[in-house]
């Protein structure tokens, strides 16, 4: 029987992989997608316990988040290949013109 | 209140108009010709001079008015018990300086019309003139200490620009400087008086009262009597830094860096009058405390002896009469010591007029003469330069006491009063002796200057002055004649039915009533005496310079470590270089500046601020290292401690 904890246990080891990957990669296209591992590890959560309390609230959240991330992955992508064209590099590392 | 404002108001516009077209001039703007800033210059102190006129025949028609006052114009000031009023009264001693200082006043802006015709910078030279004529009419006017203090600072700052005047020269404009530093220790002074005074009756103010004014000094005066000895002393202090006495005379010889009229209007006929005029209007202060009285006529009497022999060695003409000033100052000191209020007063006024005049004529000799200041280099001026050869004769019988003149009676006066005071006879001989002095360095003065052979290097180019300067001489020279009537002393004015108008005019000063009340037989004596006197001095000096120049440098060679003391001026100057400057210039540089400034300062507090926030900056700009996994990195770090807390706290 799969029950709620499971899924948590599952949206939270999710979640702590897109941390992870978003602080120790330096390809920002890599950091991209552990963007999206992180939103979507939030999505199964509103998911489960949605239908968990059998409420409908979570899952509208969780359409909003979708609309969010596609968006937010539209206008990434472009940044990043504007980017790639001006410095030849998406690594975060040879992006550093803010340091101080 | 309408009659009082004009008075004021006029030498401010004329100051204010002068000092805009100085302003224009300096940036090369022609604005107007410099006869109509003569004619401001002159008209403003001359409508003053008419209204303080109006004023004056008001007081004189009404006996029973002491006082015309505007007060209460403006608040000024309010803390706690404090309350200070913009105020001005016009009581019959004000309404005396009104009319010395606005008539001499305007005759002297007449003058400089003639005298500083040439110099560039004429309209600023009268802007100064004109505003040093409003303060003084604070001055003398303001209802209470801290208005007159308004006026007391204004002078002084007039006397710093004035003898500054020419200030591309170092020399004058450190003399300038000088006035300005050695005015400052009165003030403090002056206003460590005023503080005192509040002090005292603010214990018993429950709420605000103009403590200050002077009607409430008078209704006050019993409750001041406990600190009358301080409050008078730092009083007398600040007279004797306005009024150039021992300790703080030594900025008024060097004064005399300013141009002539200035010597004339300020360090001879006005400010230099103030620390009197003040002493005299609190005289119902100064009774409170006779150990200041004493000092006063000590002081005084030293002053007045120190510069009259120092007089005797000088060689510029202005020097001479600066040393003058300072000695007839200390005469009007002494006379202020021995309670003599209106004799000081009548004393400042007969002095206003002949001393002006001396000033004015030593002026018209140095145009004359273009700038020739020397008495060495004059001499046979008589026949060249005969109208200011002639006032300058009669002033200075007036100040040397030729019987009749004004000198005559104001000095005589003090002399009596002297005489008649509880102080030593010594006093009294020490005066006369100082009276005898006066009477022969003037008169080697005149005889050094006007008469004799020329020694100067091109005497045809000799010339006597324009009209506009020789008029105001004659005017103040027959004043120095007159001037004395309006004084009779009573032994005299018995016997010739002239009663001392003067003495009832200023009878609200208050006299202290001589001790020994000498008969009219005796009075008469010391009149003759002192007389005599002076009038042998005078005669001495006549005729040793008048042609035997050789036996004064005899007499020079004989008695030369004295003269060495005296043409040194006691090494007073030098005393004070060593006492009081270098000390003060040491402790700047050593301790203040190389310490304080530098290493404090400088050092801990301004480089020390900037060098703690750089290193601190250095520090944290390592978290910046521009690269965004970090940031996150911090972030994370940052979410993980803010949950932490959120769930354990």
């Amino acid at each position: 029987m799969i029950t709620i904890h499971h899924y948590l246990i599952l949206s939270a080891l999710l979640f702590c992989l897109g941390l992870v990957g978003l602080v120790v990669r330096k390809n920002l296209l890599i950091m991209f997608m552990c963007l999206e591992v992180l939103l979507n590890a939030v999505n199964l959560t509103l998911i489960a316990l949605a239908r968990y309390f059998r409420v409908m609230d979570g899952q509208v959240v969780a359409f909003f988040v979708m609309a969010v991330a596609a968006v937010e992955a539209a206008i990434g992508l472009g940044i990043l290949i504007n980017v790639f064209r001006t410095r030849q590099s998406v690594k975060t590392t040879d992006l550093t013109a803010l340091q101080g | 209140m309408s009659q009082l404002l004009p008075i004021l108001i006029f030498p401010l516009l004329g100051a204010l108009f002068n000092g805009f077209v100085a302003m224009r001039q300096s940036q090369g703007k022609g604005f107007v010709g410099k006869s109509l800033t003569s004619i401001v210059a002159c008209l403003m102190p001359a409508l003053a001079f008419l209204f303080s006129l109006k004023v004056f025949f008001s007081l004189l028609a009404h006996p029973e008015i002491t006082q015309i006052s505007a007060a209460g114009l403006m608040e000024w000031m309010r803390a706690g018990t404090l309350l200070v009023n913009f105020g001005f009264v016009v009581d019959h001693q004000s309404a005396l300086m009104l009319l010395v200082i606005t008539g001499v006043g305007s005759l002297i802006h007449l003058y400089s019309t003639g005298y500083m015709h040439e110099d560039e910078a004429y309209a600023r030279y009268m802007a100064y003139l004109n505003l040093f004529l409003f303060f003084m009419l604070i001055l003398v006017m303001g209802d209470s200490l801290p208005v007159m203090f308004i006026g007391w600072e204004g002078v002084g700052l007039c006397s710093y620009l004035l003898i500054g005047f020419w200030f591309t020269d170092a020399d004058k404009a450190k003399a300038g400087k000088k006035a300005f530093v050695v005015n400052r220790v009165g003030d403090l002074a002056f206003l460590t008086a005023m503080f005192l005074i509040f002090v005292t009756l603010s214990k018993d103010a429950t709420e605000a009262s103009e403590l200050l004014s002077f009607a409430s000094l008078r209704t006050n005066a019993e409750a001041l009597k406990p600190a009358a000895g301080l409050i008078t002393l730092c009083l007398f202090l600040g007279a004797t830094g306005k009024s150039a006495q021992i300790p703080l005379y030594v900025w008024l010889p060097d004064a005399m860096a300013g141009p002539t009229p200035v010597s004339a209007l300020i360090h001879a006929a006005t400010m230099v009058t103030a620390g009197i005029f003040m002493i005299a209007k609190l005289s119902f202060l100064f009774v409170m405390a006779p150990a200041v009285m004493h000092l006063i006529a000590t002081i005084g009497l030293a002053t007045a002896l120190m510069a009259a022999l120092i007089g005797l060695t000088q060689y510029d003409i202005k020097k001479v009469l600066a040393y003058s000033t300072v000695s007839q100052l200390g005469f009007m000191f002494l006379a202020l010591g021995v309670g003599g209020f209106n004799a000081a007063m009548f004393h400042v006024m007969t002095h206003a007029f002949f001393k002006a005049c001396l000033f004015l004529g030593a002026g018209s000799v140095i145009h004359g003469m273009h700038h020739e200041q020397d008495i060495r280099r004059m001499g046979g001026l008589w026949h060249r330069m005969p109208t200011t050869a002639v006032t300058f004769l009669l002033a200075t019988l007036a100040i040397s006491g030729f019987p009749l003149t004004a000198g005559f009676f104001s000095k005589d006066e003090i002399l009596y009063l002297v005489y008649a005071s509880d102080l030593s006879k010594l006093y009294y001989g020490l005066a006369v002796l100082t009276a005898g002095i006066t009477a022969f360095y003037m008169m080697r003065l005149f005889a050094y200057a006007f008469l004799g052979a020329s020694r100067a290097a091109h005497p045809e180019h000799i010339h006597e002055s324009p009209r506009v300067m020789t008029v105001p001489l004659i005017i103040l020279a027959g004043f120095s004649l007159v001037g004395g009537f309006m004084g009779v002393p009573h032994v005299l004015g018995h016997s010739l039915g002239i009663e001392n108008w003067l003495a009832h005019w200023l009878a609200s000063l208050g006299q202290v009533t001589p001790h020994e009340v000498a008969g009219p037989l005796q009075e008469g004596a010391l009149m003759v005496i002192s007389t005599v006197w002076a009038l042998s001095c005078s005669a001495a000096a006549y005729f040793i310079y008048r042609n035997k120049l050789n036996a004064a440098a005899n007499l020079k060679v004989r008695l030369a470590p004295l003269y060495r003391l005296i043409t040194n001026k006691f090494y007073i100057d030098e005393i004070y270089d060593a006492l009081i400057i270098k000390p003060v210039k040491r402790v700047s540089d050593l301790v203040l500046y190389r310490n304080i400034d530098v290493r404090l300062i400088d050092g801990l507090a301004v480089n020390g601020v900037g060098a703690v926030t750089r290193l601190l900056g250095n520090g944290f700009s390592l978290f910046q290292s521009g690269v965004v996994g970090h940031y996150l990195f911090y972030f994370l770090i940052g979410l993980c401690l803010f949950l932490g807390y959120m769930v354990m706290g």
